[in-house]
Parts: structure tokens; sequence; C-alpha cells
């Protein structure tokens, strides 16, 4: 058994501190020693998304970092998204708009347009389009997620 | 006792030591999205990932001797989000912007992708149209070498035992120079390269061709610096009887295979053309500038 290592990380503000072995990647620990469970896990290879999170302000699949990394960094996962009760105006219009059906891509996809709209207010639909190629829904054919972020990025243009 | 598990020095030198002490059983890691994908599929087992990230020299992108010196494990993100960079060699960033996703990008790295020694590696054909050179440190010191000359097979490279790749250097531009890549794939996005051209070239004030490199993934064992392919430019005003010859000596170059992704004869007949529109995008920019 290989010895395990101590990290200190801050995931959605709060520090957290876990051990891992040296070969254990990030959504693993995420999901297993910090029971946040909301990231989901698809294909591990970094093709399909879903494990989406912002790792020291960088959109990555945290299927494709290792936990150790994390040391030091800051990890933005979707539990940290809704205000309290009050949820993101992303979440919020991907449920008035139905952009979600059986939801296991949906944390994945939130994060990945929370952080087009961070870079961008205001994307047209290719370049949402373009930004969420690397997050598979396998449910809704696309559209759906595509016009929530689009009235998600108006409303939140509008203050 | 080498180091097991992780460690991500401060230092070029400390990683040439740990490479050399760990005799073969290290892996270098820069963004880890081919060495953790190998890792999970049980393709590699490496006693010691060295983790190459924290080395500041490897993240810089810096103006040096009138080009750019890129570090090898600058994000492909951070040559997207470079003005200057852009400005200068924007068919190089369209190569790293066409690796993976944008979580993918928000990791990967040309050193990477130059080292996983794909056939098909997206940023590596411009990389040699640019001319870049590499910087290699090693056990027995600094050495620098053509970018065309690293790879030298599918997964293989020219790296020696305990060397590291630093740094990707860039010559000055000339006026009036243009780059562009292009590949094929049947997907716009989150794709491999079916067939891939880079191309470079720089016109004198008339508009003649007076300098051009060719460079073609995805069709061979290694990707290619085609010089028959960039004669067929030089000297002309890359009119259509030029890019007629460049498309039939890129195809003339190609030693494909046939796989799932195209045939041996789908390849040869696609790279002239992607080569010969990699050709008129490098020529519209090389006229702007």
């Amino acid at each position: 058994m290989a010895k395990k290592v101590h990290v200190t990380t801050t995931v959605n503000g709060d520090e957290h501190e876990f051990l891992c072995e040296t070969s254990q990647t990030l959504v693993d620990v995420l999901r297993g020693e910090l029971e946040l469970t909301g990231t989901k896990e698809g294909c591990s290879t970094g093709d399909c998304g879903a494990c989406s999170v912002i790792f020291d302000g960088n959109l990555v699949c945290s299927c494709l970092v290792l936990a150790i990394e994390a040391d030091g960094k800051s990890i933005e996962t979707i539990e940290g998204m809704a205000d309290g009760k009050e949820l993101h105006p992303l979440q919020q219009k991907f449920l008035e708009l139905n952009g979600l059906q059986c939801g296991i891509c949906t944390p994945g996809i939130l994060i990945a347009a929370k952080a087009l709209l961070q870079r961008n207010p205001d994307p047209t639909e290719t370049e949402i389009r373009f930004w969420l190629a690397g997050n598979l829904c396998r449910c809704t054919g696309y559209d759906k997620i595509i016009r929530s972020v689009l009235a998600a990025a108006a409303e939140m243009r509008e203050g | 006792m080498a180091e097991e598990g992780y460690v991500a020095p401060h230092t070029v030198d400390e990683v040439v030591s740990l490479l050399v002490e760990a005799g073969g059983d290290a892996r270098v890691m820069a963004g880890g999205t081919d060495v953790l994908v190998q890792l999970h599929a049980d393709l590699i087992e490496p006693g010691l990932f060295v983790d190459i990230k924290n080395i500041p020299e490897l993240r810089t992108i810096a103006a040096e001797a009138g080009g750019f010196r890129v570090g090898a494990a600058v994000t492909s993100m951070e040559l997207v989000d470079h003005e200057a960079f852009n400005a200068a060699w924007p068919g190089v960033v369209e190569g790293v912007a066409l690796i993976g996703s944008v979580q993918v990008q928000g990791r990967a790295t040309m050193g990477g992708n130059l080292c996983n020694a794909s056939p098909a590696a997206d940023s590596v054909p411009p990389l040699i149209a640019a001319q870049a050179v590499a910087a290699i440190v090693g056990p027995g010191g600094p050495r620098e070498v053509p970018v065309e000359d690293i790879i030298t097979g599918p997964g293989q490279t020219s790296l020696d035992q305990g060397e590291i790749l630093v740094s990707f250097l860039f010559p000055p531009r000339a006026p009036h120079s243009g780059d562009c890549y292009m590949r094929l794939t049947p997907r716009t996005e989150m794709d491999i390269a079916v067939v891939g051209a880079g191309i470079n070239l720089t016109l004198d004030d008339a508009g003649t061709c007076v300098a051009a490199r060719v460079a073609l993934g995805a069709v061979a064992p290694t990707p290619l610096l085609v010089a028959q392919a960039a004669d067929a430019l030089i000297g002309s005003k890359v009119d259509d009887a030029a890019m007629a010859k460049l498309a039939t000596a890129a195809s003339s170059a190609c030693h494909a295979i046939s796989d799932k992704r195209g045939t041996k004869l789908y390849r040869i007949k696609t790279v002239g053309v992607i080569a010969r529109r990699a050709a008129e995008k490098a020529l519209e920019r090389a006229r702007k500038n």
C-alpha cells in the first residue's frame, strides 16, 4: 500500500483537508473523501465533461487532475453554485426551460457555462455550442441547454 | 532512495536529477491530459510522476530575440489568451485550440502534445511550420533541436533518458508573413485529425513568396516537414498553379495508413485539399501584415 499524502485545499470557499494516494484523481477525492457527490464521473478520460470543476480559475475535467495537485489550490464545484437556497441564474433557467432530463451531465454543464459567462457575459449561440463541446448530453439534444444558457446570460447582464 | 509517487519541483535541474535517479521509472507530467488517461488505462505504471507545472520558466511566454519563447508547460488556454502571440502566430494558436475541449485546453500544453508524440498531434505541424526550436535540458546540459527532429515514431521522441523539454523559441516575424493550421475531421470539435496541415509563408513587397514551410500531420508515423510542398510556393505569387503544385506535393508526401478515421487513399486525396486551404488562409494573413 502506497503511503498516503496529506492535502489542504479550498473547495467553494471552505478549507478542506484529506489524505489521498498519489495516483488518485481529484474527482475521486471530491466524491469519496469529501462527499461532494454533485460532481459526476462519466468517462474518466476527459471526453465527457461530467466531472467539470473550476480549478484555480480554470475550467478542467477533475478526472484529469491528480488530487495531490489540489494542495494549496482553490476549487469551485456545483455545490458552491447556489447562494444558500437561492439558485444561480443558470440553475434557475435550466429548470424553467427544461435544460436537463436525466441530470447526470447537468452539474458539469452548469459549471462549464458559469466559466463561459465569467469570461464572456454575452456569448452567441455558436460560442456557447463550441464552449460546451466538451460536455456530452445524451438526453436533451443540446438545444434546451443552449437556450437555458442564453436566457441566463441575458438575465445576468440585466443584473 | 529514489522518490516515489509524485513530486512537483521548482527548478529544471531538480527535474533532471529526479529523472536520472528514477532511471526510466519516472514520467514527466505537464497538463496530464494524456499521461493520466494512460495511467488509468494501465498503459503506463510509473513509480514517480514529476509534475513540471510549478517551474516558472516552463510557464512563461516572453519576447526573446525578436520572437517569442514559450515555456513547454504553458497551457493551450494561456496561449489562446495571449494577444501578442496570437497576432504573430495565429496558426500555432489554431493548432492548440483544436486539442480537446475547453476543459482539456485549461490543462494541456504544447510541450506535452509534442512529447506524447502522436502522429496526429494538432499543435505539432504548425510548430514545425513556424520553424520553432525546442530547448532541452538533460544530464549532459542544454541543447536546442528543431521541433521536426523531436518525434521519431508514434509515442517515441529523440529525448534521452533524463532530458526534459523546457521551452520553444519562435523566430522573429518578417513583414508580410502568415501561418495557418487546418485539419480534416468529421466533427468540428472533440475529434482527432484525419489529416492536418500547417503552413507558414512570407511574401516580399511585390507579393512573391520568398519563404515557406509546410508540415503535415496524421499522414505518416511522424508529422512531416515537406520541402517539395514549400518549394511549390517559393518564388511564386501563390497563384492557382502554385497551389495545385502544393496540393500534389502534399499528397505525394503522404505515407498514411488506413484506420478507423480514414483510408490511406482518402488521406492522400484530402491532405492536398487541406494543405491548399491552409495555404490560402496563410496567404490572406500574410497580405494583411
